[in-house]
């Protein structure tokens, strides 16, 4: 049978309620006379009571018909007995559509993998995960995807009735608090103990997940609760879902803010995960040419388009020495983007701004915290502090600022854009200079490998899901970033493994909008858990993935270099633990083996333009497609 | 005490470069396949990439116009901001000459604006 297209019951809602109610009961048999009587020996063996589990209607029908009201596209899944009652209802009684399973080969693919469709899609992925050792393999992915602030929908299996285990396996799969290990990373977790709650609790949980700051979400579905029928006249029902309106700024914060914004010579915005749709980064570039101020883009999402006059991140510095107010939106480290931090030689840190600077904050993220893991940065010193949306305050802000508009004040933000503009065209210009330096090289220089990706895919509905920061910020020096989808940011978490099942993830969410997805894959990515080029073939999800193969885990040799350098010694030594040579990995063979079409190792760059075009036609055909490149550091 | 430590650890350093500074003046005229092998051996291709043409964000680029090599010996001494330092005791200044004559070894690419696909 073909996965892609299963046949499929038609549910609905309604449908469950009126069966639930004539379903049969549990029934509790003393002995189950007929089968012992047949069984041939005679043995002196007290019977056994037996609990009678065949059943029509098994609660975990009711659960997919809880998940199928969230409207999931897809359930990723490593398969794992502890789910497994709702594994089968979803197929037989739920059709295997809407949801339908994403076979992985490791829980943290499929978390990771949800990560990146979230990104595009704008909503969660449904993960299925396996009892403690399952949930123990996603937590790095859970991890990744709670820092980076995006909404994960997760079902896990586990046993709290102990009488009903089976012995050993059960045993070691259940737990009494197992979303204990990933609670201080998810934003909410629940235990439902009846089909009831788990309703209230699958609609809760989403709607936790989506509302900002958006995060992973965990829901432990009780293995009797799954396998058991439906209990006789029970009232079950699914409650409705409404997603909250995302935090406005407060109006007279906003109204505070518009001033310092509009009276000042030298406004600056600074954005990280500033848009969170289309619309956000469509607003991001009316008030930045309302006020025609330079805009540094961290690259927490697609906020900014790379080419405007006023996309000015290759001259931070100098925008920062002279800004006298400063806008951040959505700033994970404000404190990091206005001072800069010297770990050589000595410790030491230095403001990047002038004392009088007025700086402003909007963010949604001190509206949920956590204490534990450090990802709240340095302490944020600012002198306007909205807590709320940006995305959401974002046109308040620019109706504001509007109201203050005046003639002279229009006429010197153009005089002041005028200048952004010109300064613009020289830095591609001078992007474009830097990356003729080593234009032949071999390993190919991360610059050529950058153009000539540009270079075959520009005409194309393209979606760039990898981060650029590990390439140098080729990507965005050279590429012409317009819209949303064209990029998601990283991982958050900096857990390595994150980008070769999350670009699978993305790619699955852009495949029925018809876009080329595009990964620049790092190699020690993807050897973490390579078995998602297998996932992205067996499904027939159209990925262009090419390894950045520079044979190392390059940012560790760095370290490695700075500790040898630190203590004077052994200078020559930083590829030992950090290489990955002796043998090369033959990625293009690693790839083929799993079902993708393979290219490479490319190590001319002039064959390098060729092998895309090769795997794009590949691509556009409906399947995954990898080419190699032996390349350079960064 | 630990500001101590500190000290005599500027005081040695500021020795070092001194002492840099004045070797540097007459490096005898480096050798550039040499200079190549240890710029590979010792590191600065992994942030400074394997021509020198720059690593982006984790370091500048170096060739074809080098610093001049007294320059260069100084900032390798005692840089100024992420670059970590390589003092006398794992590389010399004459291995700092050799490095200099391969930086300037480096062949200029073809100007941007004759590559097609840089346009
Ligand atoms: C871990 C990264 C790293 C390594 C390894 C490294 N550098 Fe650097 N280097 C930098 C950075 C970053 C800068 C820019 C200034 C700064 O931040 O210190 C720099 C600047 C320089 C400069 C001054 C800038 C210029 O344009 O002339 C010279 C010279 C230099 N490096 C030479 C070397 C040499 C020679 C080696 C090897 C012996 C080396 N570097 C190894 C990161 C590195």
């Amino acid at each position: 049978m073909n996965p892609e297209k299963p046949a499929a019951p038609a549910v609905d809602r309604r449908n469950f309620l009126k069966r639930a109610t004539s379903a049969g009961t549990a029934a509790f048999v003393a002995a189950a006379q007929q089968s012992t009587a047949d069984a041939a020996p005679q043995t002196s063996a007290p019977a056994a009571a037996v609990e009678v589990l065949t059943t029509d209607r098994p609660g975990a029908d009711f659960m997919v018909d809880a998940i199928k009201s969230l409207g999931f596209e897809y359930i990723a899944a490593n398969p794992g007995s502890s789910f497994r009652g709702l594994h089968e209802s979803m197929i037989n009684y739920g059709g295997n559509l809407n949801p339908q399973f994403i076979t992985c080969c490791h829980e943290e693919s499929a978390v990771a993998m949800a990560h990146g469709y979230a990104k595009i899609e704008g909503k969660p992925m449904c993960v299925f995960i396996h009892a403690t050792v399952g949930l123990m393999h996603a937590s790095m992915a859970i991890y990744n995807a709670y820092v980076d602030r995006v909404p994960i929908y997760m079902l896990l299996g586990n046993m709290m009735n102990a009488s009903t285990r089976r012995p050993a396996l059960d045993f070691v799969h259940s737990a009494q608090d197992i979303a204990a290990m990933v609670r201080e990373y998810v934003k909410w977790d629940d235990m439902p103990m009846s089909l009831e709650s788990f309703a209230e609790s699958a609609v809760r949980g989403y709607r936790i997940a989506m509302t900002p700051p958006t995060m992973p979400v965990l829901l432990v579905a009780d293995i009797n609760l799954q396998e058991d029928p439906v209990p006789a006249g029970a009232n079950l029902r699914i409650p409705k879902l409404t997603l909250p309106h995302p935090p406005q700024g407060d109006s007279g914060a906003v109204q505070e803010a518009a001033k310092l914004l509009f009276e000042c010579e030298h406004p600056v915005i600074v954005v990280d995960r500033s848009a969170r749709t289309q619309a956000g980064l469509d607003h991001l570039v009316e008030l930045a040419e309302l006020l025609q101020a330079p805009v540094l883009d961290q690259l927490g999402r697609m906020n900014f388009p790379s080419r405007h006059a006023l996309n000015q991140y290759d001259r931070s510095r100098a925008v920062l020495a002279e800004a006298d107010v400063i806008l951040g939106l959505e700033l994970l480290d404000f404190w990091g983007v206005v001072n800069s931090f010297r770990d050589q030689l000595q410790r030491s840190s230095t403001p990047l701004v002038k004392p009088e600077a007025k700086l402003i904050s909007i963010t949604v993220s001190d509206l949920y915290m956590k204490s534990n893991y450090q990802d709240l940065h340095r302490f944020r010193e600012v002198d306007v502090d909205i807590a709320a949306d940006a995305e959401a305050t974002v046109p308040l802000l620019i109706e504001a600022i509007k109201r203050m508009m005046t003639p002279d004040r229009r006429r010197a933000f153009d005089a002041r854009g005028a200048k952004l503009a010109a300064t613009r065209q020289q830095l591609l210009e001078k992007a474009r200079d830097d990356a003729s330096y080593g234009w032949d090289a071999s390993p190919i220089s991360v610059a050529r490998l950058c153009a000539e990706v540009w270079d075959a895919i520009q005409h194309e509905d393209w979606s760039f899901v990898s981060y650029s920061k590990y390439l140098s910020r080729w990507p965005q020096r050279l590429w012409d970033f317009t819209k949303y989808h064209q990029f998601i940011g990283g991982s958050g978490g900096v857990g390595i493994g994150y980008n070769a099942p999350a670009s699978v993830g993305a790619a699955l969410a852009n495949r029925k909008h018809g876009r080329l997805t595009v990964n620049i894959q790092g190699d020690g990515d993807l050897m973490y858990a390579p078995g998602v080029l297998w996932t992205s073939a067996h499904h027939k999800i159209p990925l262009l993935s090419i390894v950045h193969n520079n044979r190392a885990y390059h940012a560790e040799v760095m370290q490695a270099q700075l500790m040898t350098n630190r203590h004077n010694r052994g200078v020559d030594r930083a590829q030992t633990l950090t290489s990955l040579t002796n043998p090369n990995i033959d990625f293009s063979g690693l790839a083929k083996s799993l079902g993708v079409y393979g290219e490479g190792p490319i190590t001319d760059p002039k064959d390098l333009g060729a092998a895309i075009r090769r795997a794009i036609a590949v691509v556009k055909r409906g399947e995954p497609a990898l080419v190699d490149v032996v390349s350079q550091g960064r | 005490m630990k500001r101590h430590l500190l000290q005599i650890a500027f005081a040695v350093l500021a020795g070092l470069s001194a002492a840099s500074a004045q070797k540097a003046a007459a490096p005898s005229a480096g050798d550039a396949e040499k200079g190549r092998q240890l710029y590979l051996k010792i590191g600065c291709w992994e942030c400074h990439g394997r021509q020198a043409q720059g690593g982006g964000y984790t370091g500048p680029r170096l060739a074809p116009d080098p610093t001049p090599i007294e320059g260069l010996i100084w900032y390798v001494r005692q840089p100024t901001g992420d670059m970590p330092p390589y003092t006398a005791k794992v590389v010399s200044d004459q291995e700092l000459g050799d490095i200099y004559a391969f930086l300037r070894s480096v062949p200029r690419p073809p100007a941007a604006k004759t590559i097609p696909i840089l346009k």
